[in-house]
């Protein structure tokens, strides 16, 4: 149900404990969800926000219409980054991924392959690293 | 010839070339038709049509080979060339591996790898050494227009040479002034200089001591066909001067138009054309768009893998917009037809293939002409009513598929079913029922197709056959005896016609037309046969049933001997058989022996392909009424998530 369709860590060590905190915040985005739920879904914010802090790092979570969830692991120590920021990253995601979405050739559920969603996200990663 | 060579880009095969090459070319391989009896094509076109040759053109093999050993290089080069060029693919050296061959033959003497990848720079033209005429000669000076790849060594000491030679305005600066060396080029622009072509052949053994006197090293060297130093030819001054002058008229123009270095990624007219057709097959309004899973469907049938595909889609889906325009459409099949060609496809769309070029380049010469201007305007303002139209559309699908029982024969199920509801489906089972209707569609297709679906047999084959575009429009004309046959057999085939005409239109609903065919075509065999029997003449009956033919070109063409008994065989309905088959066998007499086997045979394949098609279908339905079941499931699981209680923290 929930597995992965696009998966990139900027600092190539230690990238299994990036994995591993993404899964462990899918939890919490389905949390965020449900306990939005009660509203219809059209009012629920697509943007999540912080999900947790750790002292290393902050999870910002997203989650489209479609159940696809976004999650970013920023370090911490990188103060730079302001919410407003976030979510314009986020929104960059999500185009990008309509974009993937549009081509016939993609079956939903797929890893991503698309070599424009790559540079978008090196791009990103680029600019905030 | 140099003088009057324009600008242009130099140009890779098999699309542009610049003016140069394209006249040196041309001229060659018009000698060459011409030593061969086949008739060449003269002269040069406008830049977009590469081919000043008509394509039904072929250099005859012989003044071919010569040419080829002309150019000085060892034979296994020469072998990998033909190869190369596909001129053993396709039998004959057409202007297409002609052109090829010919620029591998100046990547070759440049030093670079034989290799396509090698003739996607600007090279010089190929040097051949022929004491024949002035012009041969001259086609071994051909102005440069050498792109960033070469860095071999030998050759920035001639740039030093000439390296005064490259601006326009030194005209003046001829044979005395090469002699003298300038300090090394500085960049690859450089490389645009008439004489560096000299310098190949020779500097391949020598290096550095061709400069002192390159000319009058050059002459002596001419003579003997040292090891490869001949290629240059003779090189008289004058030769230089009018080089000169031809080089710098050509490099004004040419830094105009050389804004697109990528030169596999030109359009040419001729597959232009094929592209709009083909267009046009999916979707009859030029101005209007292909639907994702409309060329999803038909791109599938190019064989490419999907990844490639999904690759293809990214870089000509300039607007992301889930369809495709024309010039879009024409930028995807471009590349898909390269790819198949064994270019490995670019990191970004080319700018030959955007849609603003594709769109300024090729003003639609008839009415799509003011349609296509408008293609960018109306792009954004019809997104939003395109997308409901897709939306439309494939609902319209789903409704139309979902009834489909096991009536539907056409290939338009086969290719088209899953396009409805097709995006999640597995691609590998999406894959299967499109490669065996691919190869349905390349072996005897059901005879059940043979009228109906005739149009979306030829795209089939055409997107099948992408690398040969210029065979395939005379199959057009197949089509258009289709029409004529339809016409000659007008009472049994009212509904094929409405058949006909339903399939273009990218796919609408199939089982109405696939009923509807299936019983015009099992009236058409029997009319077929009752045709030739009626006849009952040899020669009649014979022409009657080649003259069907043509519209189920696969089947057909291969049914022809023993088509009437075949048919009497295998058709559903056999009304009339007995007697038909009677009446025809006096035809069949003669190819009886042969034949029977072969009847046996082509039956055994023919029924195993229905069911392969049956199967398929019954594959595709299944797996629509799995995704059905699988978007249920999850609207359910949404349901379910609203309407769990809060969880308390």
């Amino acid at each position: 149900m929930n597995y992965p369709l696009y998966i990139r860590s900027a600092p190539t060590e230690n990238e299994l404990k990036f994995h591993y905190m993404v899964h462990t915040s899918l939890d919490v985005v389905d949390e965020k969800i449900s306990a939005m739920g009660k509203a219809l879904v059209d009012q629920r914010e697509l943007y999540l926000g912080l999900l947790y802090p750790t002292e290393d790092y902050k999870v910002y979570g997203y989650v489209t219409n479609s159940k696809v969830k976004f999650v970013m692991v920023v370090d911490s120590s990188n103060t730079a980054l302001r919410d407003n920021e976030i979510r314009s990253m986020f929104r960059k995601l999500h185009n990008s991924y309509t974009d993937v979405m549009c081509n016939p050739f993609y079956n939903p559920g797929d890893r991503i392959q698309s070599r424009a969603f790559d540079s978008m996200v090196t791009s990103m990663m680029i600019q905030v690293c | 010839m140099e003088a009057a060579a324009g600008g242009g880009c130099g140009s890779g095969p098999p699309l542009l070339l610049s003016e140069g090459e394209q006249q040196c070319y041309s001229e060659l391989f018009a000698r060459c038709a011409a030593a061969g009896a086949a008739g060449g094509g003269p002269g040069s076109g406008p830049p977009e049509a590469a081919r000043a040759v008509p394509s039904a053109a072929t250099a005859a093999a012989g003044p071919v080979a010569d040419l080829f050993r002309a150019s000085q290089l060892p034979a296994e080069t020469l072998h990998q060339i033909t190869e190369l060029c596909g001129a053993k693919r396709v039998g004959y050296f057409g202007p297409t591996q002609f052109y090829i061959a010919l620029k591998l033959i100046a990547a070759a003497q440049s030093g670079l790898p034989v290799r396509i990848e090698s003739i996607k720079c600007e090279l010089p033209l190929p040097r051949f050494l022929m004491s024949k005429t002035d012009a041969e000669i001259r086609f071994g000076n051909p102005t440069e227009l050498h792109g960033t790849k070469v860095q071999i060594p030998y050759l920035i000491t001639e740039k030093n040479t000439f390296k005064r030679m490259d601006d326009e305005d030194k005209q003046e600066t001829q044979s005395p002034t090469m002699s003298p060396l300038a300090s090394p080029p500085s960049s690859p622009p450089h490389y645009q200089r008439v004489p560096l072509s000299h310098a190949y052949g020779k500097l391949r053994s020598n290096t550095e001591q061709m400069h002192p006197a390159p000319y009058e090293a050059r002459q002596p060297l001419v003579q003997p066909e040292g090891p490869s130093s001949g290629a240059p030819g003779t090189k008289p001054p004058r030769h230089q001067a009018s080089l000169i002058r031809s080089f710098s008229v050509e490099r004004e123009p040419q830094d105009n138009n050389s804004n697109y270095p990528d030169e596999p990624w030109r359009i040419t007219e001729e597959q232009r054309e094929y592209y709009v057709n083909q267009f046009r097959s999916l979707q009859p309004d030029p101005s209007s768009f292909i639907s994702g899973s409309v060329a999803k469907n038909f791109f599938t049938k190019s064989k490419l893998s999907i990844p490639e595909l999904s690759y293809i889609w990214e870089l000509s889906d300039a607007d992301c917009d889930g369809a495709l325009t024309l010039p879009e459409f024409c930028a995807a099949f471009h590349l898909i037809v390269a790819r198949k060609n064994g270019y490995p496809l670019p990191e970004g769309l080319p700018p030959t293939l955007q849609t603003e070029y594709l769109q300024a380049a090729f003003p639609k010469p008839k009415r799509e002409c003011a349609l296509f201007d408008s293609y960018s305007e109306s792009m954004p303002a019809n997104q939003q009513p395109r997308d409901l139209n897709r939306m439309e559309k494939l609902s319209v699908k789903d409704m139309a598929d979902f009834p489909v029982p096991t009536q539907d024969v056409t290939s338009d199920d086969k290719q088209g079913l899953k396009s409805t509801v097709d995006e999640a489906l597995p691609k590998d089972v999406s894959e299967d029922p499109a490669t065996s209707k691919d190869s349905n569609s390349l072996k005897a297709r059901p005879r059940s197709r043979s009228y109906s679906s005739t149009s979306i047999e030829e795209a089939m084959k055409r997107g099948e056959d992408p690398p040969t575009p210029p065979p395939r429009p005379q199959k057009t004309h197949s089509r258009a005896s289709s029409l004529d046959l339809n016409k000659v057999f007008q009472p049994s085939v009212p509904a094929t016609k409405s058949g006909l005409l339903p399939p273009p239109p990218a796919l609408p609903p199939r089982p109405c037309p696939s009923q509807s065919e299936q019983a015009p075509e099992a009236e058409i065999h029997p009319q077929l046969n009752r045709a030739p029997s009626q006849a009952a003449e040899s020669s009649p009956a014979k022409k009657d049933i080649p003259y069907s033919q043509p519209p189920s070109k696969p089947i057909r063409r291969k049914f022809r001997p023993e088509n009437p008994a075949t048919e009497n065989q295998d058709t559903s309905t056999a009304v009339g058989g007995p007697a038909t088959a009677a009446a025809v066998k006096p035809h069949a007499a003669v190819q009886k022996q042969s034949s029977k086997q072969k009847k046996a045979i082509q039956t055994a394949i023919r029924k195993n392909k229905e069911a392969n098609a049956v199967l398929a279908r019954l594959n595709s339905e299944l797996q629509q009424q799995l995704k059905e079941v699988h978007q249920e499931r999850i609207a359910l699981e949404n349901q379910l998530e609203q309407l769990r209680p809060v969880t308390v923290l």
